[in-house]
């Protein structure tokens, strides 16, 4: 008892449960365990955060200069995103319209930004984004109000990785929750077909869909036909996407109580009103974490589509790698593309949260 | 139609079925859950139906919505038979409400939209119309304060009053009870009775299945008691419940009454 820290024996005071003290104790050091863990943890950010800050900041090359410097330096070479970000970005859209890209990017943001109250999910929201789309392939391709034509060939970067997963997203739920009552349809068909086409997508992998949809597809095609690259990809996303979220909507209709449905039937409500007034909303609303868990995984699949050819973000940062005269900043440019990959799912996960603590408040309240 | 309807009436005088049930029976799998049920009832008839449990009561009024399919006999309500033609079944569903032992009410939506959600997507009212006869009725069964709660804000019983609110708003010509009360705490249980004992006096067609003996003693024009899939008895209260006929009745009556 005659410890100089008595903290270590001394019964907790009441009034002590409050101050500093008390939260380490509980929060990161309630247990031997916890405590070795705090202490390797604090060992391991003393070794890693000085080395990285160096590397990041304090030794690297800001702004423009040339390889040479960069190579010299011990830091990172922040004038090789100086020099490329453009490319990156965008990819080989001409140089001097990179407005056109930089501006649909910044609708689709927009759009989604728009999209986010559930209370804007009225009657508006499908002409909302069938323009804003629209207006984003018009500044893509050009060719009306004095804008040059771009080939869809040309575009790249962000642009291109939100489109596609964007439409690809848009495109594949309302697919899906077609899919996910086909197969619990009571009719022998649609249940048949719902089940072969959402276990022939699961079973390959998202690369093999992309292979097949830009090789073998135009060797089915009768010739003269085809159809763009891009559109094949998109196609091909959706398909892959429609059936993981099929699969995980299903688990939301079968998490309803069947008395719902019978409730909803009983009232004299038709199949369709019962599915979009009564089961939907509520299905939907169960299964939030795993449909955003899910457009999280195919917002980085996207990038997939860099091997049959197409620039996505991710593309458009190997080809910057690719010039012989800034060979080798690799940490750079697939830091500087992760930057973007995490921004956007890092704000779908916390979106999903406000979602499901929004729908939670309003079942149970 | 008519002539076979005859064939089973029953006693009273004046004959103005709506509910035909002729010759209904039905499986499930190899199990015979109804047999040969024969039953008319006319308008504005209050039948309470009883029976130990497993005896096919839930499936027989389940069958006059359609809730459950039947492999043979005829149902006719309301003059319209009831076929696999969806439009036929939803026809029927319109004029027959219904309410469910666990309530099942649409735990996303507030009571006042409960309520109004078929009146304006099955009777095409305006809102503003669906709304005040929501109001209407919530004030019928006690709970117009609650119109804005979410259904898990409210007690058992008052969330079955929701229930019965919610189908009376449709303006059904049949009301059908399957054990309204039997999920709720006791003290509950004479609050959603009183609605119903209201609704009765209002002239409204009920099929109730429900083992409170004083609620069919008061209310019922007709007991019916179901045993194995049939229904083994019928008779107005007073007979049905001094001096029944089939041993089985004086069975479960001695069971029930017991305690
Ligand atoms: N979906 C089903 N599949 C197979 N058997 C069923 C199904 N629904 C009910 N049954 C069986 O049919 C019989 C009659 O059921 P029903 O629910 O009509 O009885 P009940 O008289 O309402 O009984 P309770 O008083 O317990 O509610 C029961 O033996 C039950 O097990
Ligand atoms: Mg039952």
């Amino acid at each position: 008892m005659t410890d100089p820290t008595p903290t270590d024996t001394a019964p907790p005071p009441p009034a002590g449960t409050l101050g500093p003290l008390a939260w380490l104790r509980a929060n990161l050091f309630s247990s031997w365990f916890n405590g070795l863990l705090t202490v390797l943890i604090l060992w391991g950010l003393v070794e890693l955060i000085p080395p990285l800050v160096h590397w990041l900041v304090i030794d690297s090359v800001w702004g423009p200069a040339d390889p040479q410097t960069c190579r010299l330096a011990d830091g990172a070479c922040w004038a090789f995103i100086h020099e490329k970000y453009r490319l990156i970005l965008f990819g080989t859209y001409p140089y001097d319209d990179q407005w056109r890209p930089l501006l649909a990017v910044m609708i689709i943001v927009a759009l989604l930004a728009a999209s986010c109250d559930p209370r804007t999910w009225c009657r508006l929201i499908l002409p909302m984004w069938a323009i804003g789309i629209a207006l984003v392939l018009v500044l893509m391709f050009g060719g009306v109000f004095g804008l040059a034509y771009v080939e869809n060939t040309r575009w790249g970067g962000l642009p291109v990785t939100l489109l596609l997963s964007v439409v690809g997203l848009a495109a594949a739920f309302p697919v899906a929750i077609l899919l996910a009552l086909g197969r619990r349809s009571d009719l022998p068909v649609v249940k048949a077909l719902s089940v072969v086409y959402i276990e022939m997508i699961r079973g390959v992998p998202l690369i093999s869909l992309l292979f097949m949809s830009s090789v073998m597809l135009p060797l089915f095609l009768p010739t003269g036909v085809t159809i763009d690259k891009l559109l094949r990809a998109q196609i091909a996303m959706i398909m892959f996407a429609s059936a993981y979220l099929a699969e995980v909507i299903r688990g939301g209709l079968q998490g309803l109580d069947n008395g719902q449905y019978e409730a909803a039937d009983s009232l004299g409500l038709g199949y369709w009103q019962k599915v979009r007034l009564v089961i939907l909303p509520q299905a939907l609303a169960m299964v939030i974490p795993p449909i955003v868990n899910t457009f999280i995984a195919f917002f980085k699949d996207t990038s997939l589509v860099l091997i049959i050819g197409i620039f996505d973000l991710m593309t458009a940062a190997k080809a910057a790698l690719t010039d012989m005269y800034w060979r080798g900043f690799y940490k750079e440019a697939y830091l500087f593309v992760a930057v973007f990959y995490f921004c956007f799912c890092f704000f779908m996960s916390k979106y999903s949260k406000w979602l499901e603590a929004r729908t939670a408040r309003g079942v149970r309240r | 139609m008519t002539d076979q309807a005859g064939a089973v009436a029953t006693d009273r005088g004046d004959h103005d079925p709506i509910i035909q049930m002729i010759g209904v029976s039905k499986w499930f799998g190899a199990f015979n859950v109804l047999r040969d049920i024969q039953l008319t009832i006319d308008r504005g008839e209050r039948i309470v139906i009883c029976g130990p449990s497993g005896s096919g009561k839930s499936t027989l009024i389940r069958c006059i919505n359609r809730l459950e399919e039947f492999q043979s006999g005829r149902i006719i309500v309301d003059g319209i038979p009831l076929t696999n033609n969806v439009r036929d079944i939803e026809a029927v569903r319109r004029e027959v409400g219904m309410v469910f032992q666990q309530f099942n009410l649409f735990p996303h939506l507030t009571v006042l939209e409960n309520c109004t959600l078929s009146q304006v997507w099955v009777r095409k009212r305006s809102k503003a119309e669906a709304e005040r006869v929501a109001r209407h009725y919530l004030e019928r069964v006690r709970i117009p304060e609650q119109a804005d709660k979410y259904p898990g804000q409210l007690s058992g019983g008052q969330q079955q009053r929701v229930a019965i609110a919610r189908s009376l708003c449709m303006n059904p010509k049949v009301m059908l009870f399957d054990e309204p009360t039997s999920a709720l705490d006791p003290e509950m249980v004479k609050e959603v009775l009183d609605v119903m004992i209201s609704l009765a006096e209002t002239g409204m067609t009920m099929l109730v299945v429900t083992h409170e003996m004083g609620f069919a003693k008061s209310v019922a024009d007709r007991v019916l008691f179901m045993d194995r899939g049939e229904i083994v008895e019928q008779a107005p209260p007073d007979q049905f419940f001094t001096n029944p006929t089939s041993e089985r009745t004086k069975l479960f009556l001695s069971q029930i009454l017991s305690h």
